[in-house]
């Protein structure tokens, strides 16, 4: 079998450098298996964050080639096998150590978001059309590659201002859930800092669940922003009509 | 060696495993009020129950009125092959429904019925539709209302967290240590009661579907705290799992594939499972399939990759991909085959254990006071093989039970317990002795060796020679285990932390060896070459170990409780009526499969 | 935190600033970017000076960058701004490039390629000062729906102009016959269906029609629309430059042929 050549990050957050590794190539490889193979074989404390192995759980994000990718979905046989495949932790978040990075900020910012908030006596009826949309945003494996990429907290480091791709779609799941009643609309302007998207998509790109990000959360919350408070007319007419 | 520094950290209860299991406890004993912690050993929402996809199961009637909770606990003793604890099978059957009601409550989104209620699937061993699911992600919908619940309610969380002992006061609990993954430093808990949910112990063996996690960390850790463990031999290999490319082999095909009329065959296009359960025919129970497949394969009549075929590229692609949505995605990204037009190649995989600690089937309580466990890791409810969908809703269930059970001890505690320093200086001493250690040998090669010995000797069918070899080499490895170096710093160090895990999985392999080697009869999902018959003598007994005073696995055959003659009746009742159910399942699914 | 040490040529580890068009990406992430410089460049350039060349019209057929046809009324008692002070000949560019220009697709466009924001994903910036949409000028992007009600009522004015090219009389244009088949008309007919199914596909009517109901199933008719626009809306990116690029097409057809460079083609079955 070929055998290809990496370039791992190896390092911490006091710094770092490239270690290349070469690694026997089998069928049906995955970048995965091959940071597998180093461990095994030439450096037992190549630290990686792995559970499932089967592009479900999202632990095994990192930067292949300078992708935001998942490890265990990246087959080999997709990269050029005469370059070296570079393989780096994920940069919008601060680095423990090799591949695994800090992503507590995730952790803290679904905090922020108030949970579910059933309609008082309901009978908890709901038709398939209903519950559709939200089941999409409900496949995040929150593999946090769409923060990794997103070039507000990956650029710009507006962790503080802006809660990224992730919790807007988790809003966004609640904020359409047929029978939810909590209004967050305020915090997804104020505190998770929707203004800061400019819509770019990269966020939709990097998403392994093929979730429509931007197009199916992002945009409708920010015309459900609109709504309240950057549509005068509408504002009338919802007065008039005494419609909310 | 200088003097270790760690941190402490008090809570009521603790609770270890952020599974469906570990959350459903926590989140039930921070509603009491008490002070709960919550360890995970990967972050928050990553655990194996993520990986769960058919459904729950939940007798709600929502798809077949006939459905009871009287036929759920049928069918759950039924597929158990009567080696349940009759007491959790019943507890499970009446509360399941509830459960997952309350998760909808939560605000988790399960699919519909055209009228607005839940929608329930047809599974392997279930008389009726009874699966309430979310496509074929529903165990990632159940961990991720959990963790947000649990979150809000102020659950203090300990990320990537391993714990590797359990502290006693006496008899009784008293705290846990542990290190944090990413830097290493190590952690003290002082807990008046800690509930173990630890899920799983694939990890024992080569070909499995679970994720590195399932190391049988709570197993381990109740046997060396002093609590038994329960029909270790029972360990279910899943019938369906990926056989190519060799980097997912293993990976768990879900059963609702089959569930929604996959249909198995070898290489000569033959229907196996027409040989094997002509009646049931793929939605037979999960150990009966992994055996059929097993036996084709070993006959020559597998594929080219060492599987049978799996096929539901005979029906309509857009429903394939609209009902089993994630396998589409796994099959075509990970080994390049449509699904919709090509058959799947699967071969049995190491899924589930039965085993597990014993424990009170109302608290969740081990035989150590204070010690709880609930979820894969606690033993009795699935007897000798789960139902497909039985495992989401015994976490629900025993979640729920073992905090409450866990809030009631706490409450009636009337001595804090203590801790003692001299056990936390050791559990320091094992965490740092890999690395001041000199040699060769790494946790890496002894655990590769460990799985391929469980994976021949102990594995889908069993003799009292293979058994020997296992026990045998279990003995060896465990020396070697004792010479294992760690290289490099505390900080993330998989090849350190792997040193201590291996002691968990060994302690894992030996119990089920020893109880595969002391059940001589073929039950359920435990299957001898050489016993291959019931024998209502074996039916009679559990399999019990525990520690020694010497340090040694003891095995015992200890009889199980009776039943009580309600409960007789009721399986007496489920039985006249299962013929005509039967057909009637074969023609829904018939029916479905022309879709 | 420590300050990152990087190997020469790489990213830094840390989020914050790369530098523009820093990245370790090895595939041709900037032929995207690339394209979409030339072709928002070329057709946005054009319909500019399309605009302000003065009344594309040939016979019966009217550039849509001059419809609706009265706002060229005031020009017949030779007044070329509205009392405001308004340049007529602005109101319909103001139209199609307030729709366009806060449309949801053609922002992720222009951010990218000119303003490099990021270039590509993944890929280093430059500025430092970003503050997304949360200030102004960028705060008008909010007022998309309002464009989108003004491009409808103009969408309105170009079917109706399409119907004038096919039959003339209908606009008081009988001169060029009552019924005229030409290829303008269909060009005019592919325009406005482009130009529709672009319209029907905004994000801002997706959401009025339908997609701020929380319960769907709740007012089916609304559902419908909603659905309906969800077909449209994801291929909004491709109905965006379709329509784009025919509507400058239509506009460079009709001029031409206005300046009498191709009456053979009309003479085929127009109303020569």
């Amino acid at each position: 079998m070929p055998e290809v050549n990496f370039k791992v990050f190896r390092g911490n957050s006091e710094g770092g450098e490239e270690v290349d590794y070469k690694v026997e190539v089998t069928e049906g490889m995955v970048v995965l298996d091959a940071m597998f193979q180093i461990q095994q074989t030439k450096a037992p404390d190549l630290a990686i964050r792995w559970n499932c192995k089967a592009a479900k759980c999202g632990s095994c994000s990192a930067e292949i080639n300078g992708k935001p990718s998942l490890m265990c979905k990246t087959r080999l046989d997709t990269l050029d096998p005469s370059k070296p495949v570079t393989v780096r932790p994920m940069r919008a978040f601060p680095i423990i150590k090799d591949l695994v990075t800090d992503v507590s900020f995730n952790y803290r910012v679904n905090k922020t978001i108030p949970p579910f908030k059933p309609k008082p006596g309901t009978d908890w009826k709901m038709l398939q059309e209903d519950v559709d949309r939200a089941q999409e945003f409900r496949k995040c494996i929150e593999c946090f590659l769409c923060q990794d990429t997103c070039h507000v907290l990956r650029d710009h480091a507006k962790h503080e201002q802006f809660g990224g791709p992730r919790w807007l779609i988790r809003a966004a799941s609640l904020e359409m859930h047929p029978l939810d009643v909590e209004d967050r609309i305020p915090m997804i302007r104020e505190k998770l800092g929707i203004g800061f998207c400019n819509i770019t998509k990269c966020c939709t790109e990097v998403c392994p669940e093929e979730i429509h990000i931007t197009d199916n959360a992002i945009i409708p919350l920010k015309e459900r922003v609109v709504d309240r408070y950057y549509d005068p007319i509408g504002k009338l007419i919802r007065i008039f009509t005494g419609n909310k | 060696m200088a003097t270790v520094d760690y941190e402490t950290h008090e809570h009521d209860v603790l609770v270890i495993g952020s599974g469906g299991a570990g959350l459903r406890a926590a989140i039930e004993a921070s509603a009491s009020g008490l002070s709960v912690g919550l360890v995970c050993k990967s972050l928050l929402g990553k655990a194996h129950t993520v990986m769960a996809e058919g459904g729950v199961a939940a007798a709600m009637g929502t798809c077949d009125q006939d459905d009871s909770w009287q036929t759920h606990f049928y069918d759950t003793m039924n597929g158990g092959k009567m080696m349940n604890s009759w007491r959790m099978a019943q507890l499970h059957a009446q509360q399941a429904a509830d459960r997952v009601r309350e998760l909808q409550e939560w605000g988790a989104l399960f699919d519909r019925t055209p009228s607005g209620d839940f929608l329930q699937r047809d599974f392997g061993g279930h008389q009726f539709r009874r699966l309430c699911h979310v496509g074929d992600r529903t165990g990632l919908e159940m961990i991720r209302t959990l963790q947000d619940k649990g979150v809000h309610l102020g659950i203090e969380v300990y990320m990537e967290c391993a714990i590797t002992r359990l502290l006693k006061d006496g008899d009784q609990i008293a705290g846990a240590f542990g290190y944090f993954r990413p830097d290493g430093r190590f952690i003290v808990f002082r807990a008046k009661a800690i509930i173990l949910a630890c899920g799983g112990i694939g990890r024992s063996y080569k070909v499995t579907s679970n994720s590195w996690e399932c190391t049988g960390d709570g197993h381990a850790l109740a046997y060396e705290a002093g609590a038994e463990l329960l029909d270790m031999e029972f360990v279910q290999f899943h019938p369906t799992g990926m056989v190519w490319p060799p980097g997912v082999e293993g990976l768990l095909v879900t059963e609702a594939v089959r569930g929604e009329g996959g249909k198995l065959t070898n290489n000569k296009g033959e229907r196996i499972m027409s040989k094997y359960d002509p009646d049931r025919m793929e939605l037979s129970t999960r150990d009966v399939v992994a055996r059929a497949i097993y036996t084709e394969v070993k006959e020559g009549r597998g594929t080219p990759h060492g599987g049978c075929y799996l096929d539901v590229s005979y029906k309509n692609p857009a429903t394939v991909i609209r009902k089993l949505p994630s396998m589409y995605h796994q099959f075509k990204e990970l080994a390049n085959v449509d699904i919709t037009k090509q058959a799947m190649e699967v071969g049995p995989t190491t899924h589930y254990v039965m085993g597990g600690v014993r424990v009170n089937p109302d608290t969740q309580q081990s035989r150590v006071p204070g010690l709880f466990a609930a979820g894969e890791c606690a033993g009795g409810m699935h007897g000798g093989n789960r139902l497909g969908g039985n495992s989401l809703s015994d976490l629900l269930v025993f979640g729920r039970l073992a905090g409450i059970g866990a809030v009631d001890f706490v409450k009636g505690l009337k001595k804090q317990p203590s801790l003692d320093q001299a056990q936390v200086d050791d559990a320091v001493v094992e965490m740092t002795a890999p690395f001041e250690r000199e040699g060769a040998e790494t946790a890496y090669d002894v655990h590769a060796d460990l799985q391929v010995s469980m994976q021949h000797n102990v594995g889908i069918f069993r003799t009292e020679a293979d058994l020997a070899v296992g026990i045998e080499n279990i003995g060896k490895l465990n020396e070697r285990a004792k010479k294992v170096v760690a290289k490099g710093g505390r900080a993330f160090n998989p090849g350190w932390h792997l040193t201590r895990e291996l002691k968990n999985m060994l302690i894992v392999s030996e119990s089920i060896a020893l109880s595969a080697q002391q059940r001589k009869e073929s039950r359920a999902s435990h299957s001898r070459l050489d016993y291959t018959e019931f024998d209502p003598e074996w039916a009679k007994v559990n399999s019990v170990v525990h520690k020694g005073p010497d340090g040694k696995m003891v095995i015992e055959a200890v009889a199980k409780d009776p039943m009580p003659e309600e409960l007789t009746k009721i399986l007496a009742e489920q039985k006249e009526l299962q013929p005509q159910r039967e057909l009637n399942k074969k023609e829904r699914l018939a029916k479905a499969a022309k879709e | 935190m420590a300050e990152v040490r990087n190997a020469p040529g790489t990213q830094p580890l840390t989020p914050g600033k790369a530098g523009l068009g820093v990245t370790q990406r090895q595939d041709p992430w900037w032929a995207e970017w690339l394209g979409t410089v030339v072709g928002l460049g070329i057709l946005g350039v054009y319909a500019f000076v399309a605009a302000e060349m003065g009344k594309g019209q040939w016979g019966p057929y009217l550039s849509p960058f001059y419809s609706p046809e009265f706002l060229q009324l005031p020009k017949l008692f030779h007044v070329a701004t509205l009392p405001a002070g308004i340049p007529i000949a602005l109101i319909p560019l103001v139209v199609i490039l307030g729709f366009r220009g806060t449309c949801y697709y053609y922002r992720k466009a222009y951010y990218r390629a000119f303003f490099a924001d990021p270039a590509g994903c993944a890929v280093g910036e430059a500025r430092t000062d970003y503050a997304g949409e949360t200030r102004w000028p960028w705060l008008i992007q909010n007022a998309h729906r309002y464009f989108m009600y003004l491009a409808t009522i103009a969408l309105i004015f170009l079917w109706f102009d399409t119907v004038v090219a096919f039959f003339p009389g209908v606009g008081g244009h009988s001169e060029f016959g009552s019924v005229n088949f030409g290829l303008g008309s269909f060009v005019m007919l592919l325009n406005v269906i482009l130009l529709s199914g672009y319209t029907f596909g905004c994000h801002s009517l997706r959401h009025l029609i339908g997609g701020k109901n929380d319960c769907m199933s709740c007012e089916p008719s609304r559902l419908a629309g909603w659905k309906a626009a969800s077909k449209f809306n994801a291929k909004h990116m491709q109905w965006a430059w379709a329509s784009l690029f025919w509507v400058c097409a239509t506009d460079l057809y009709i001029r031409l042929g206005g300046l009498g460079y191709l009456q053979h083609v009309e003479k085929w079955g127009g109303w020569h």
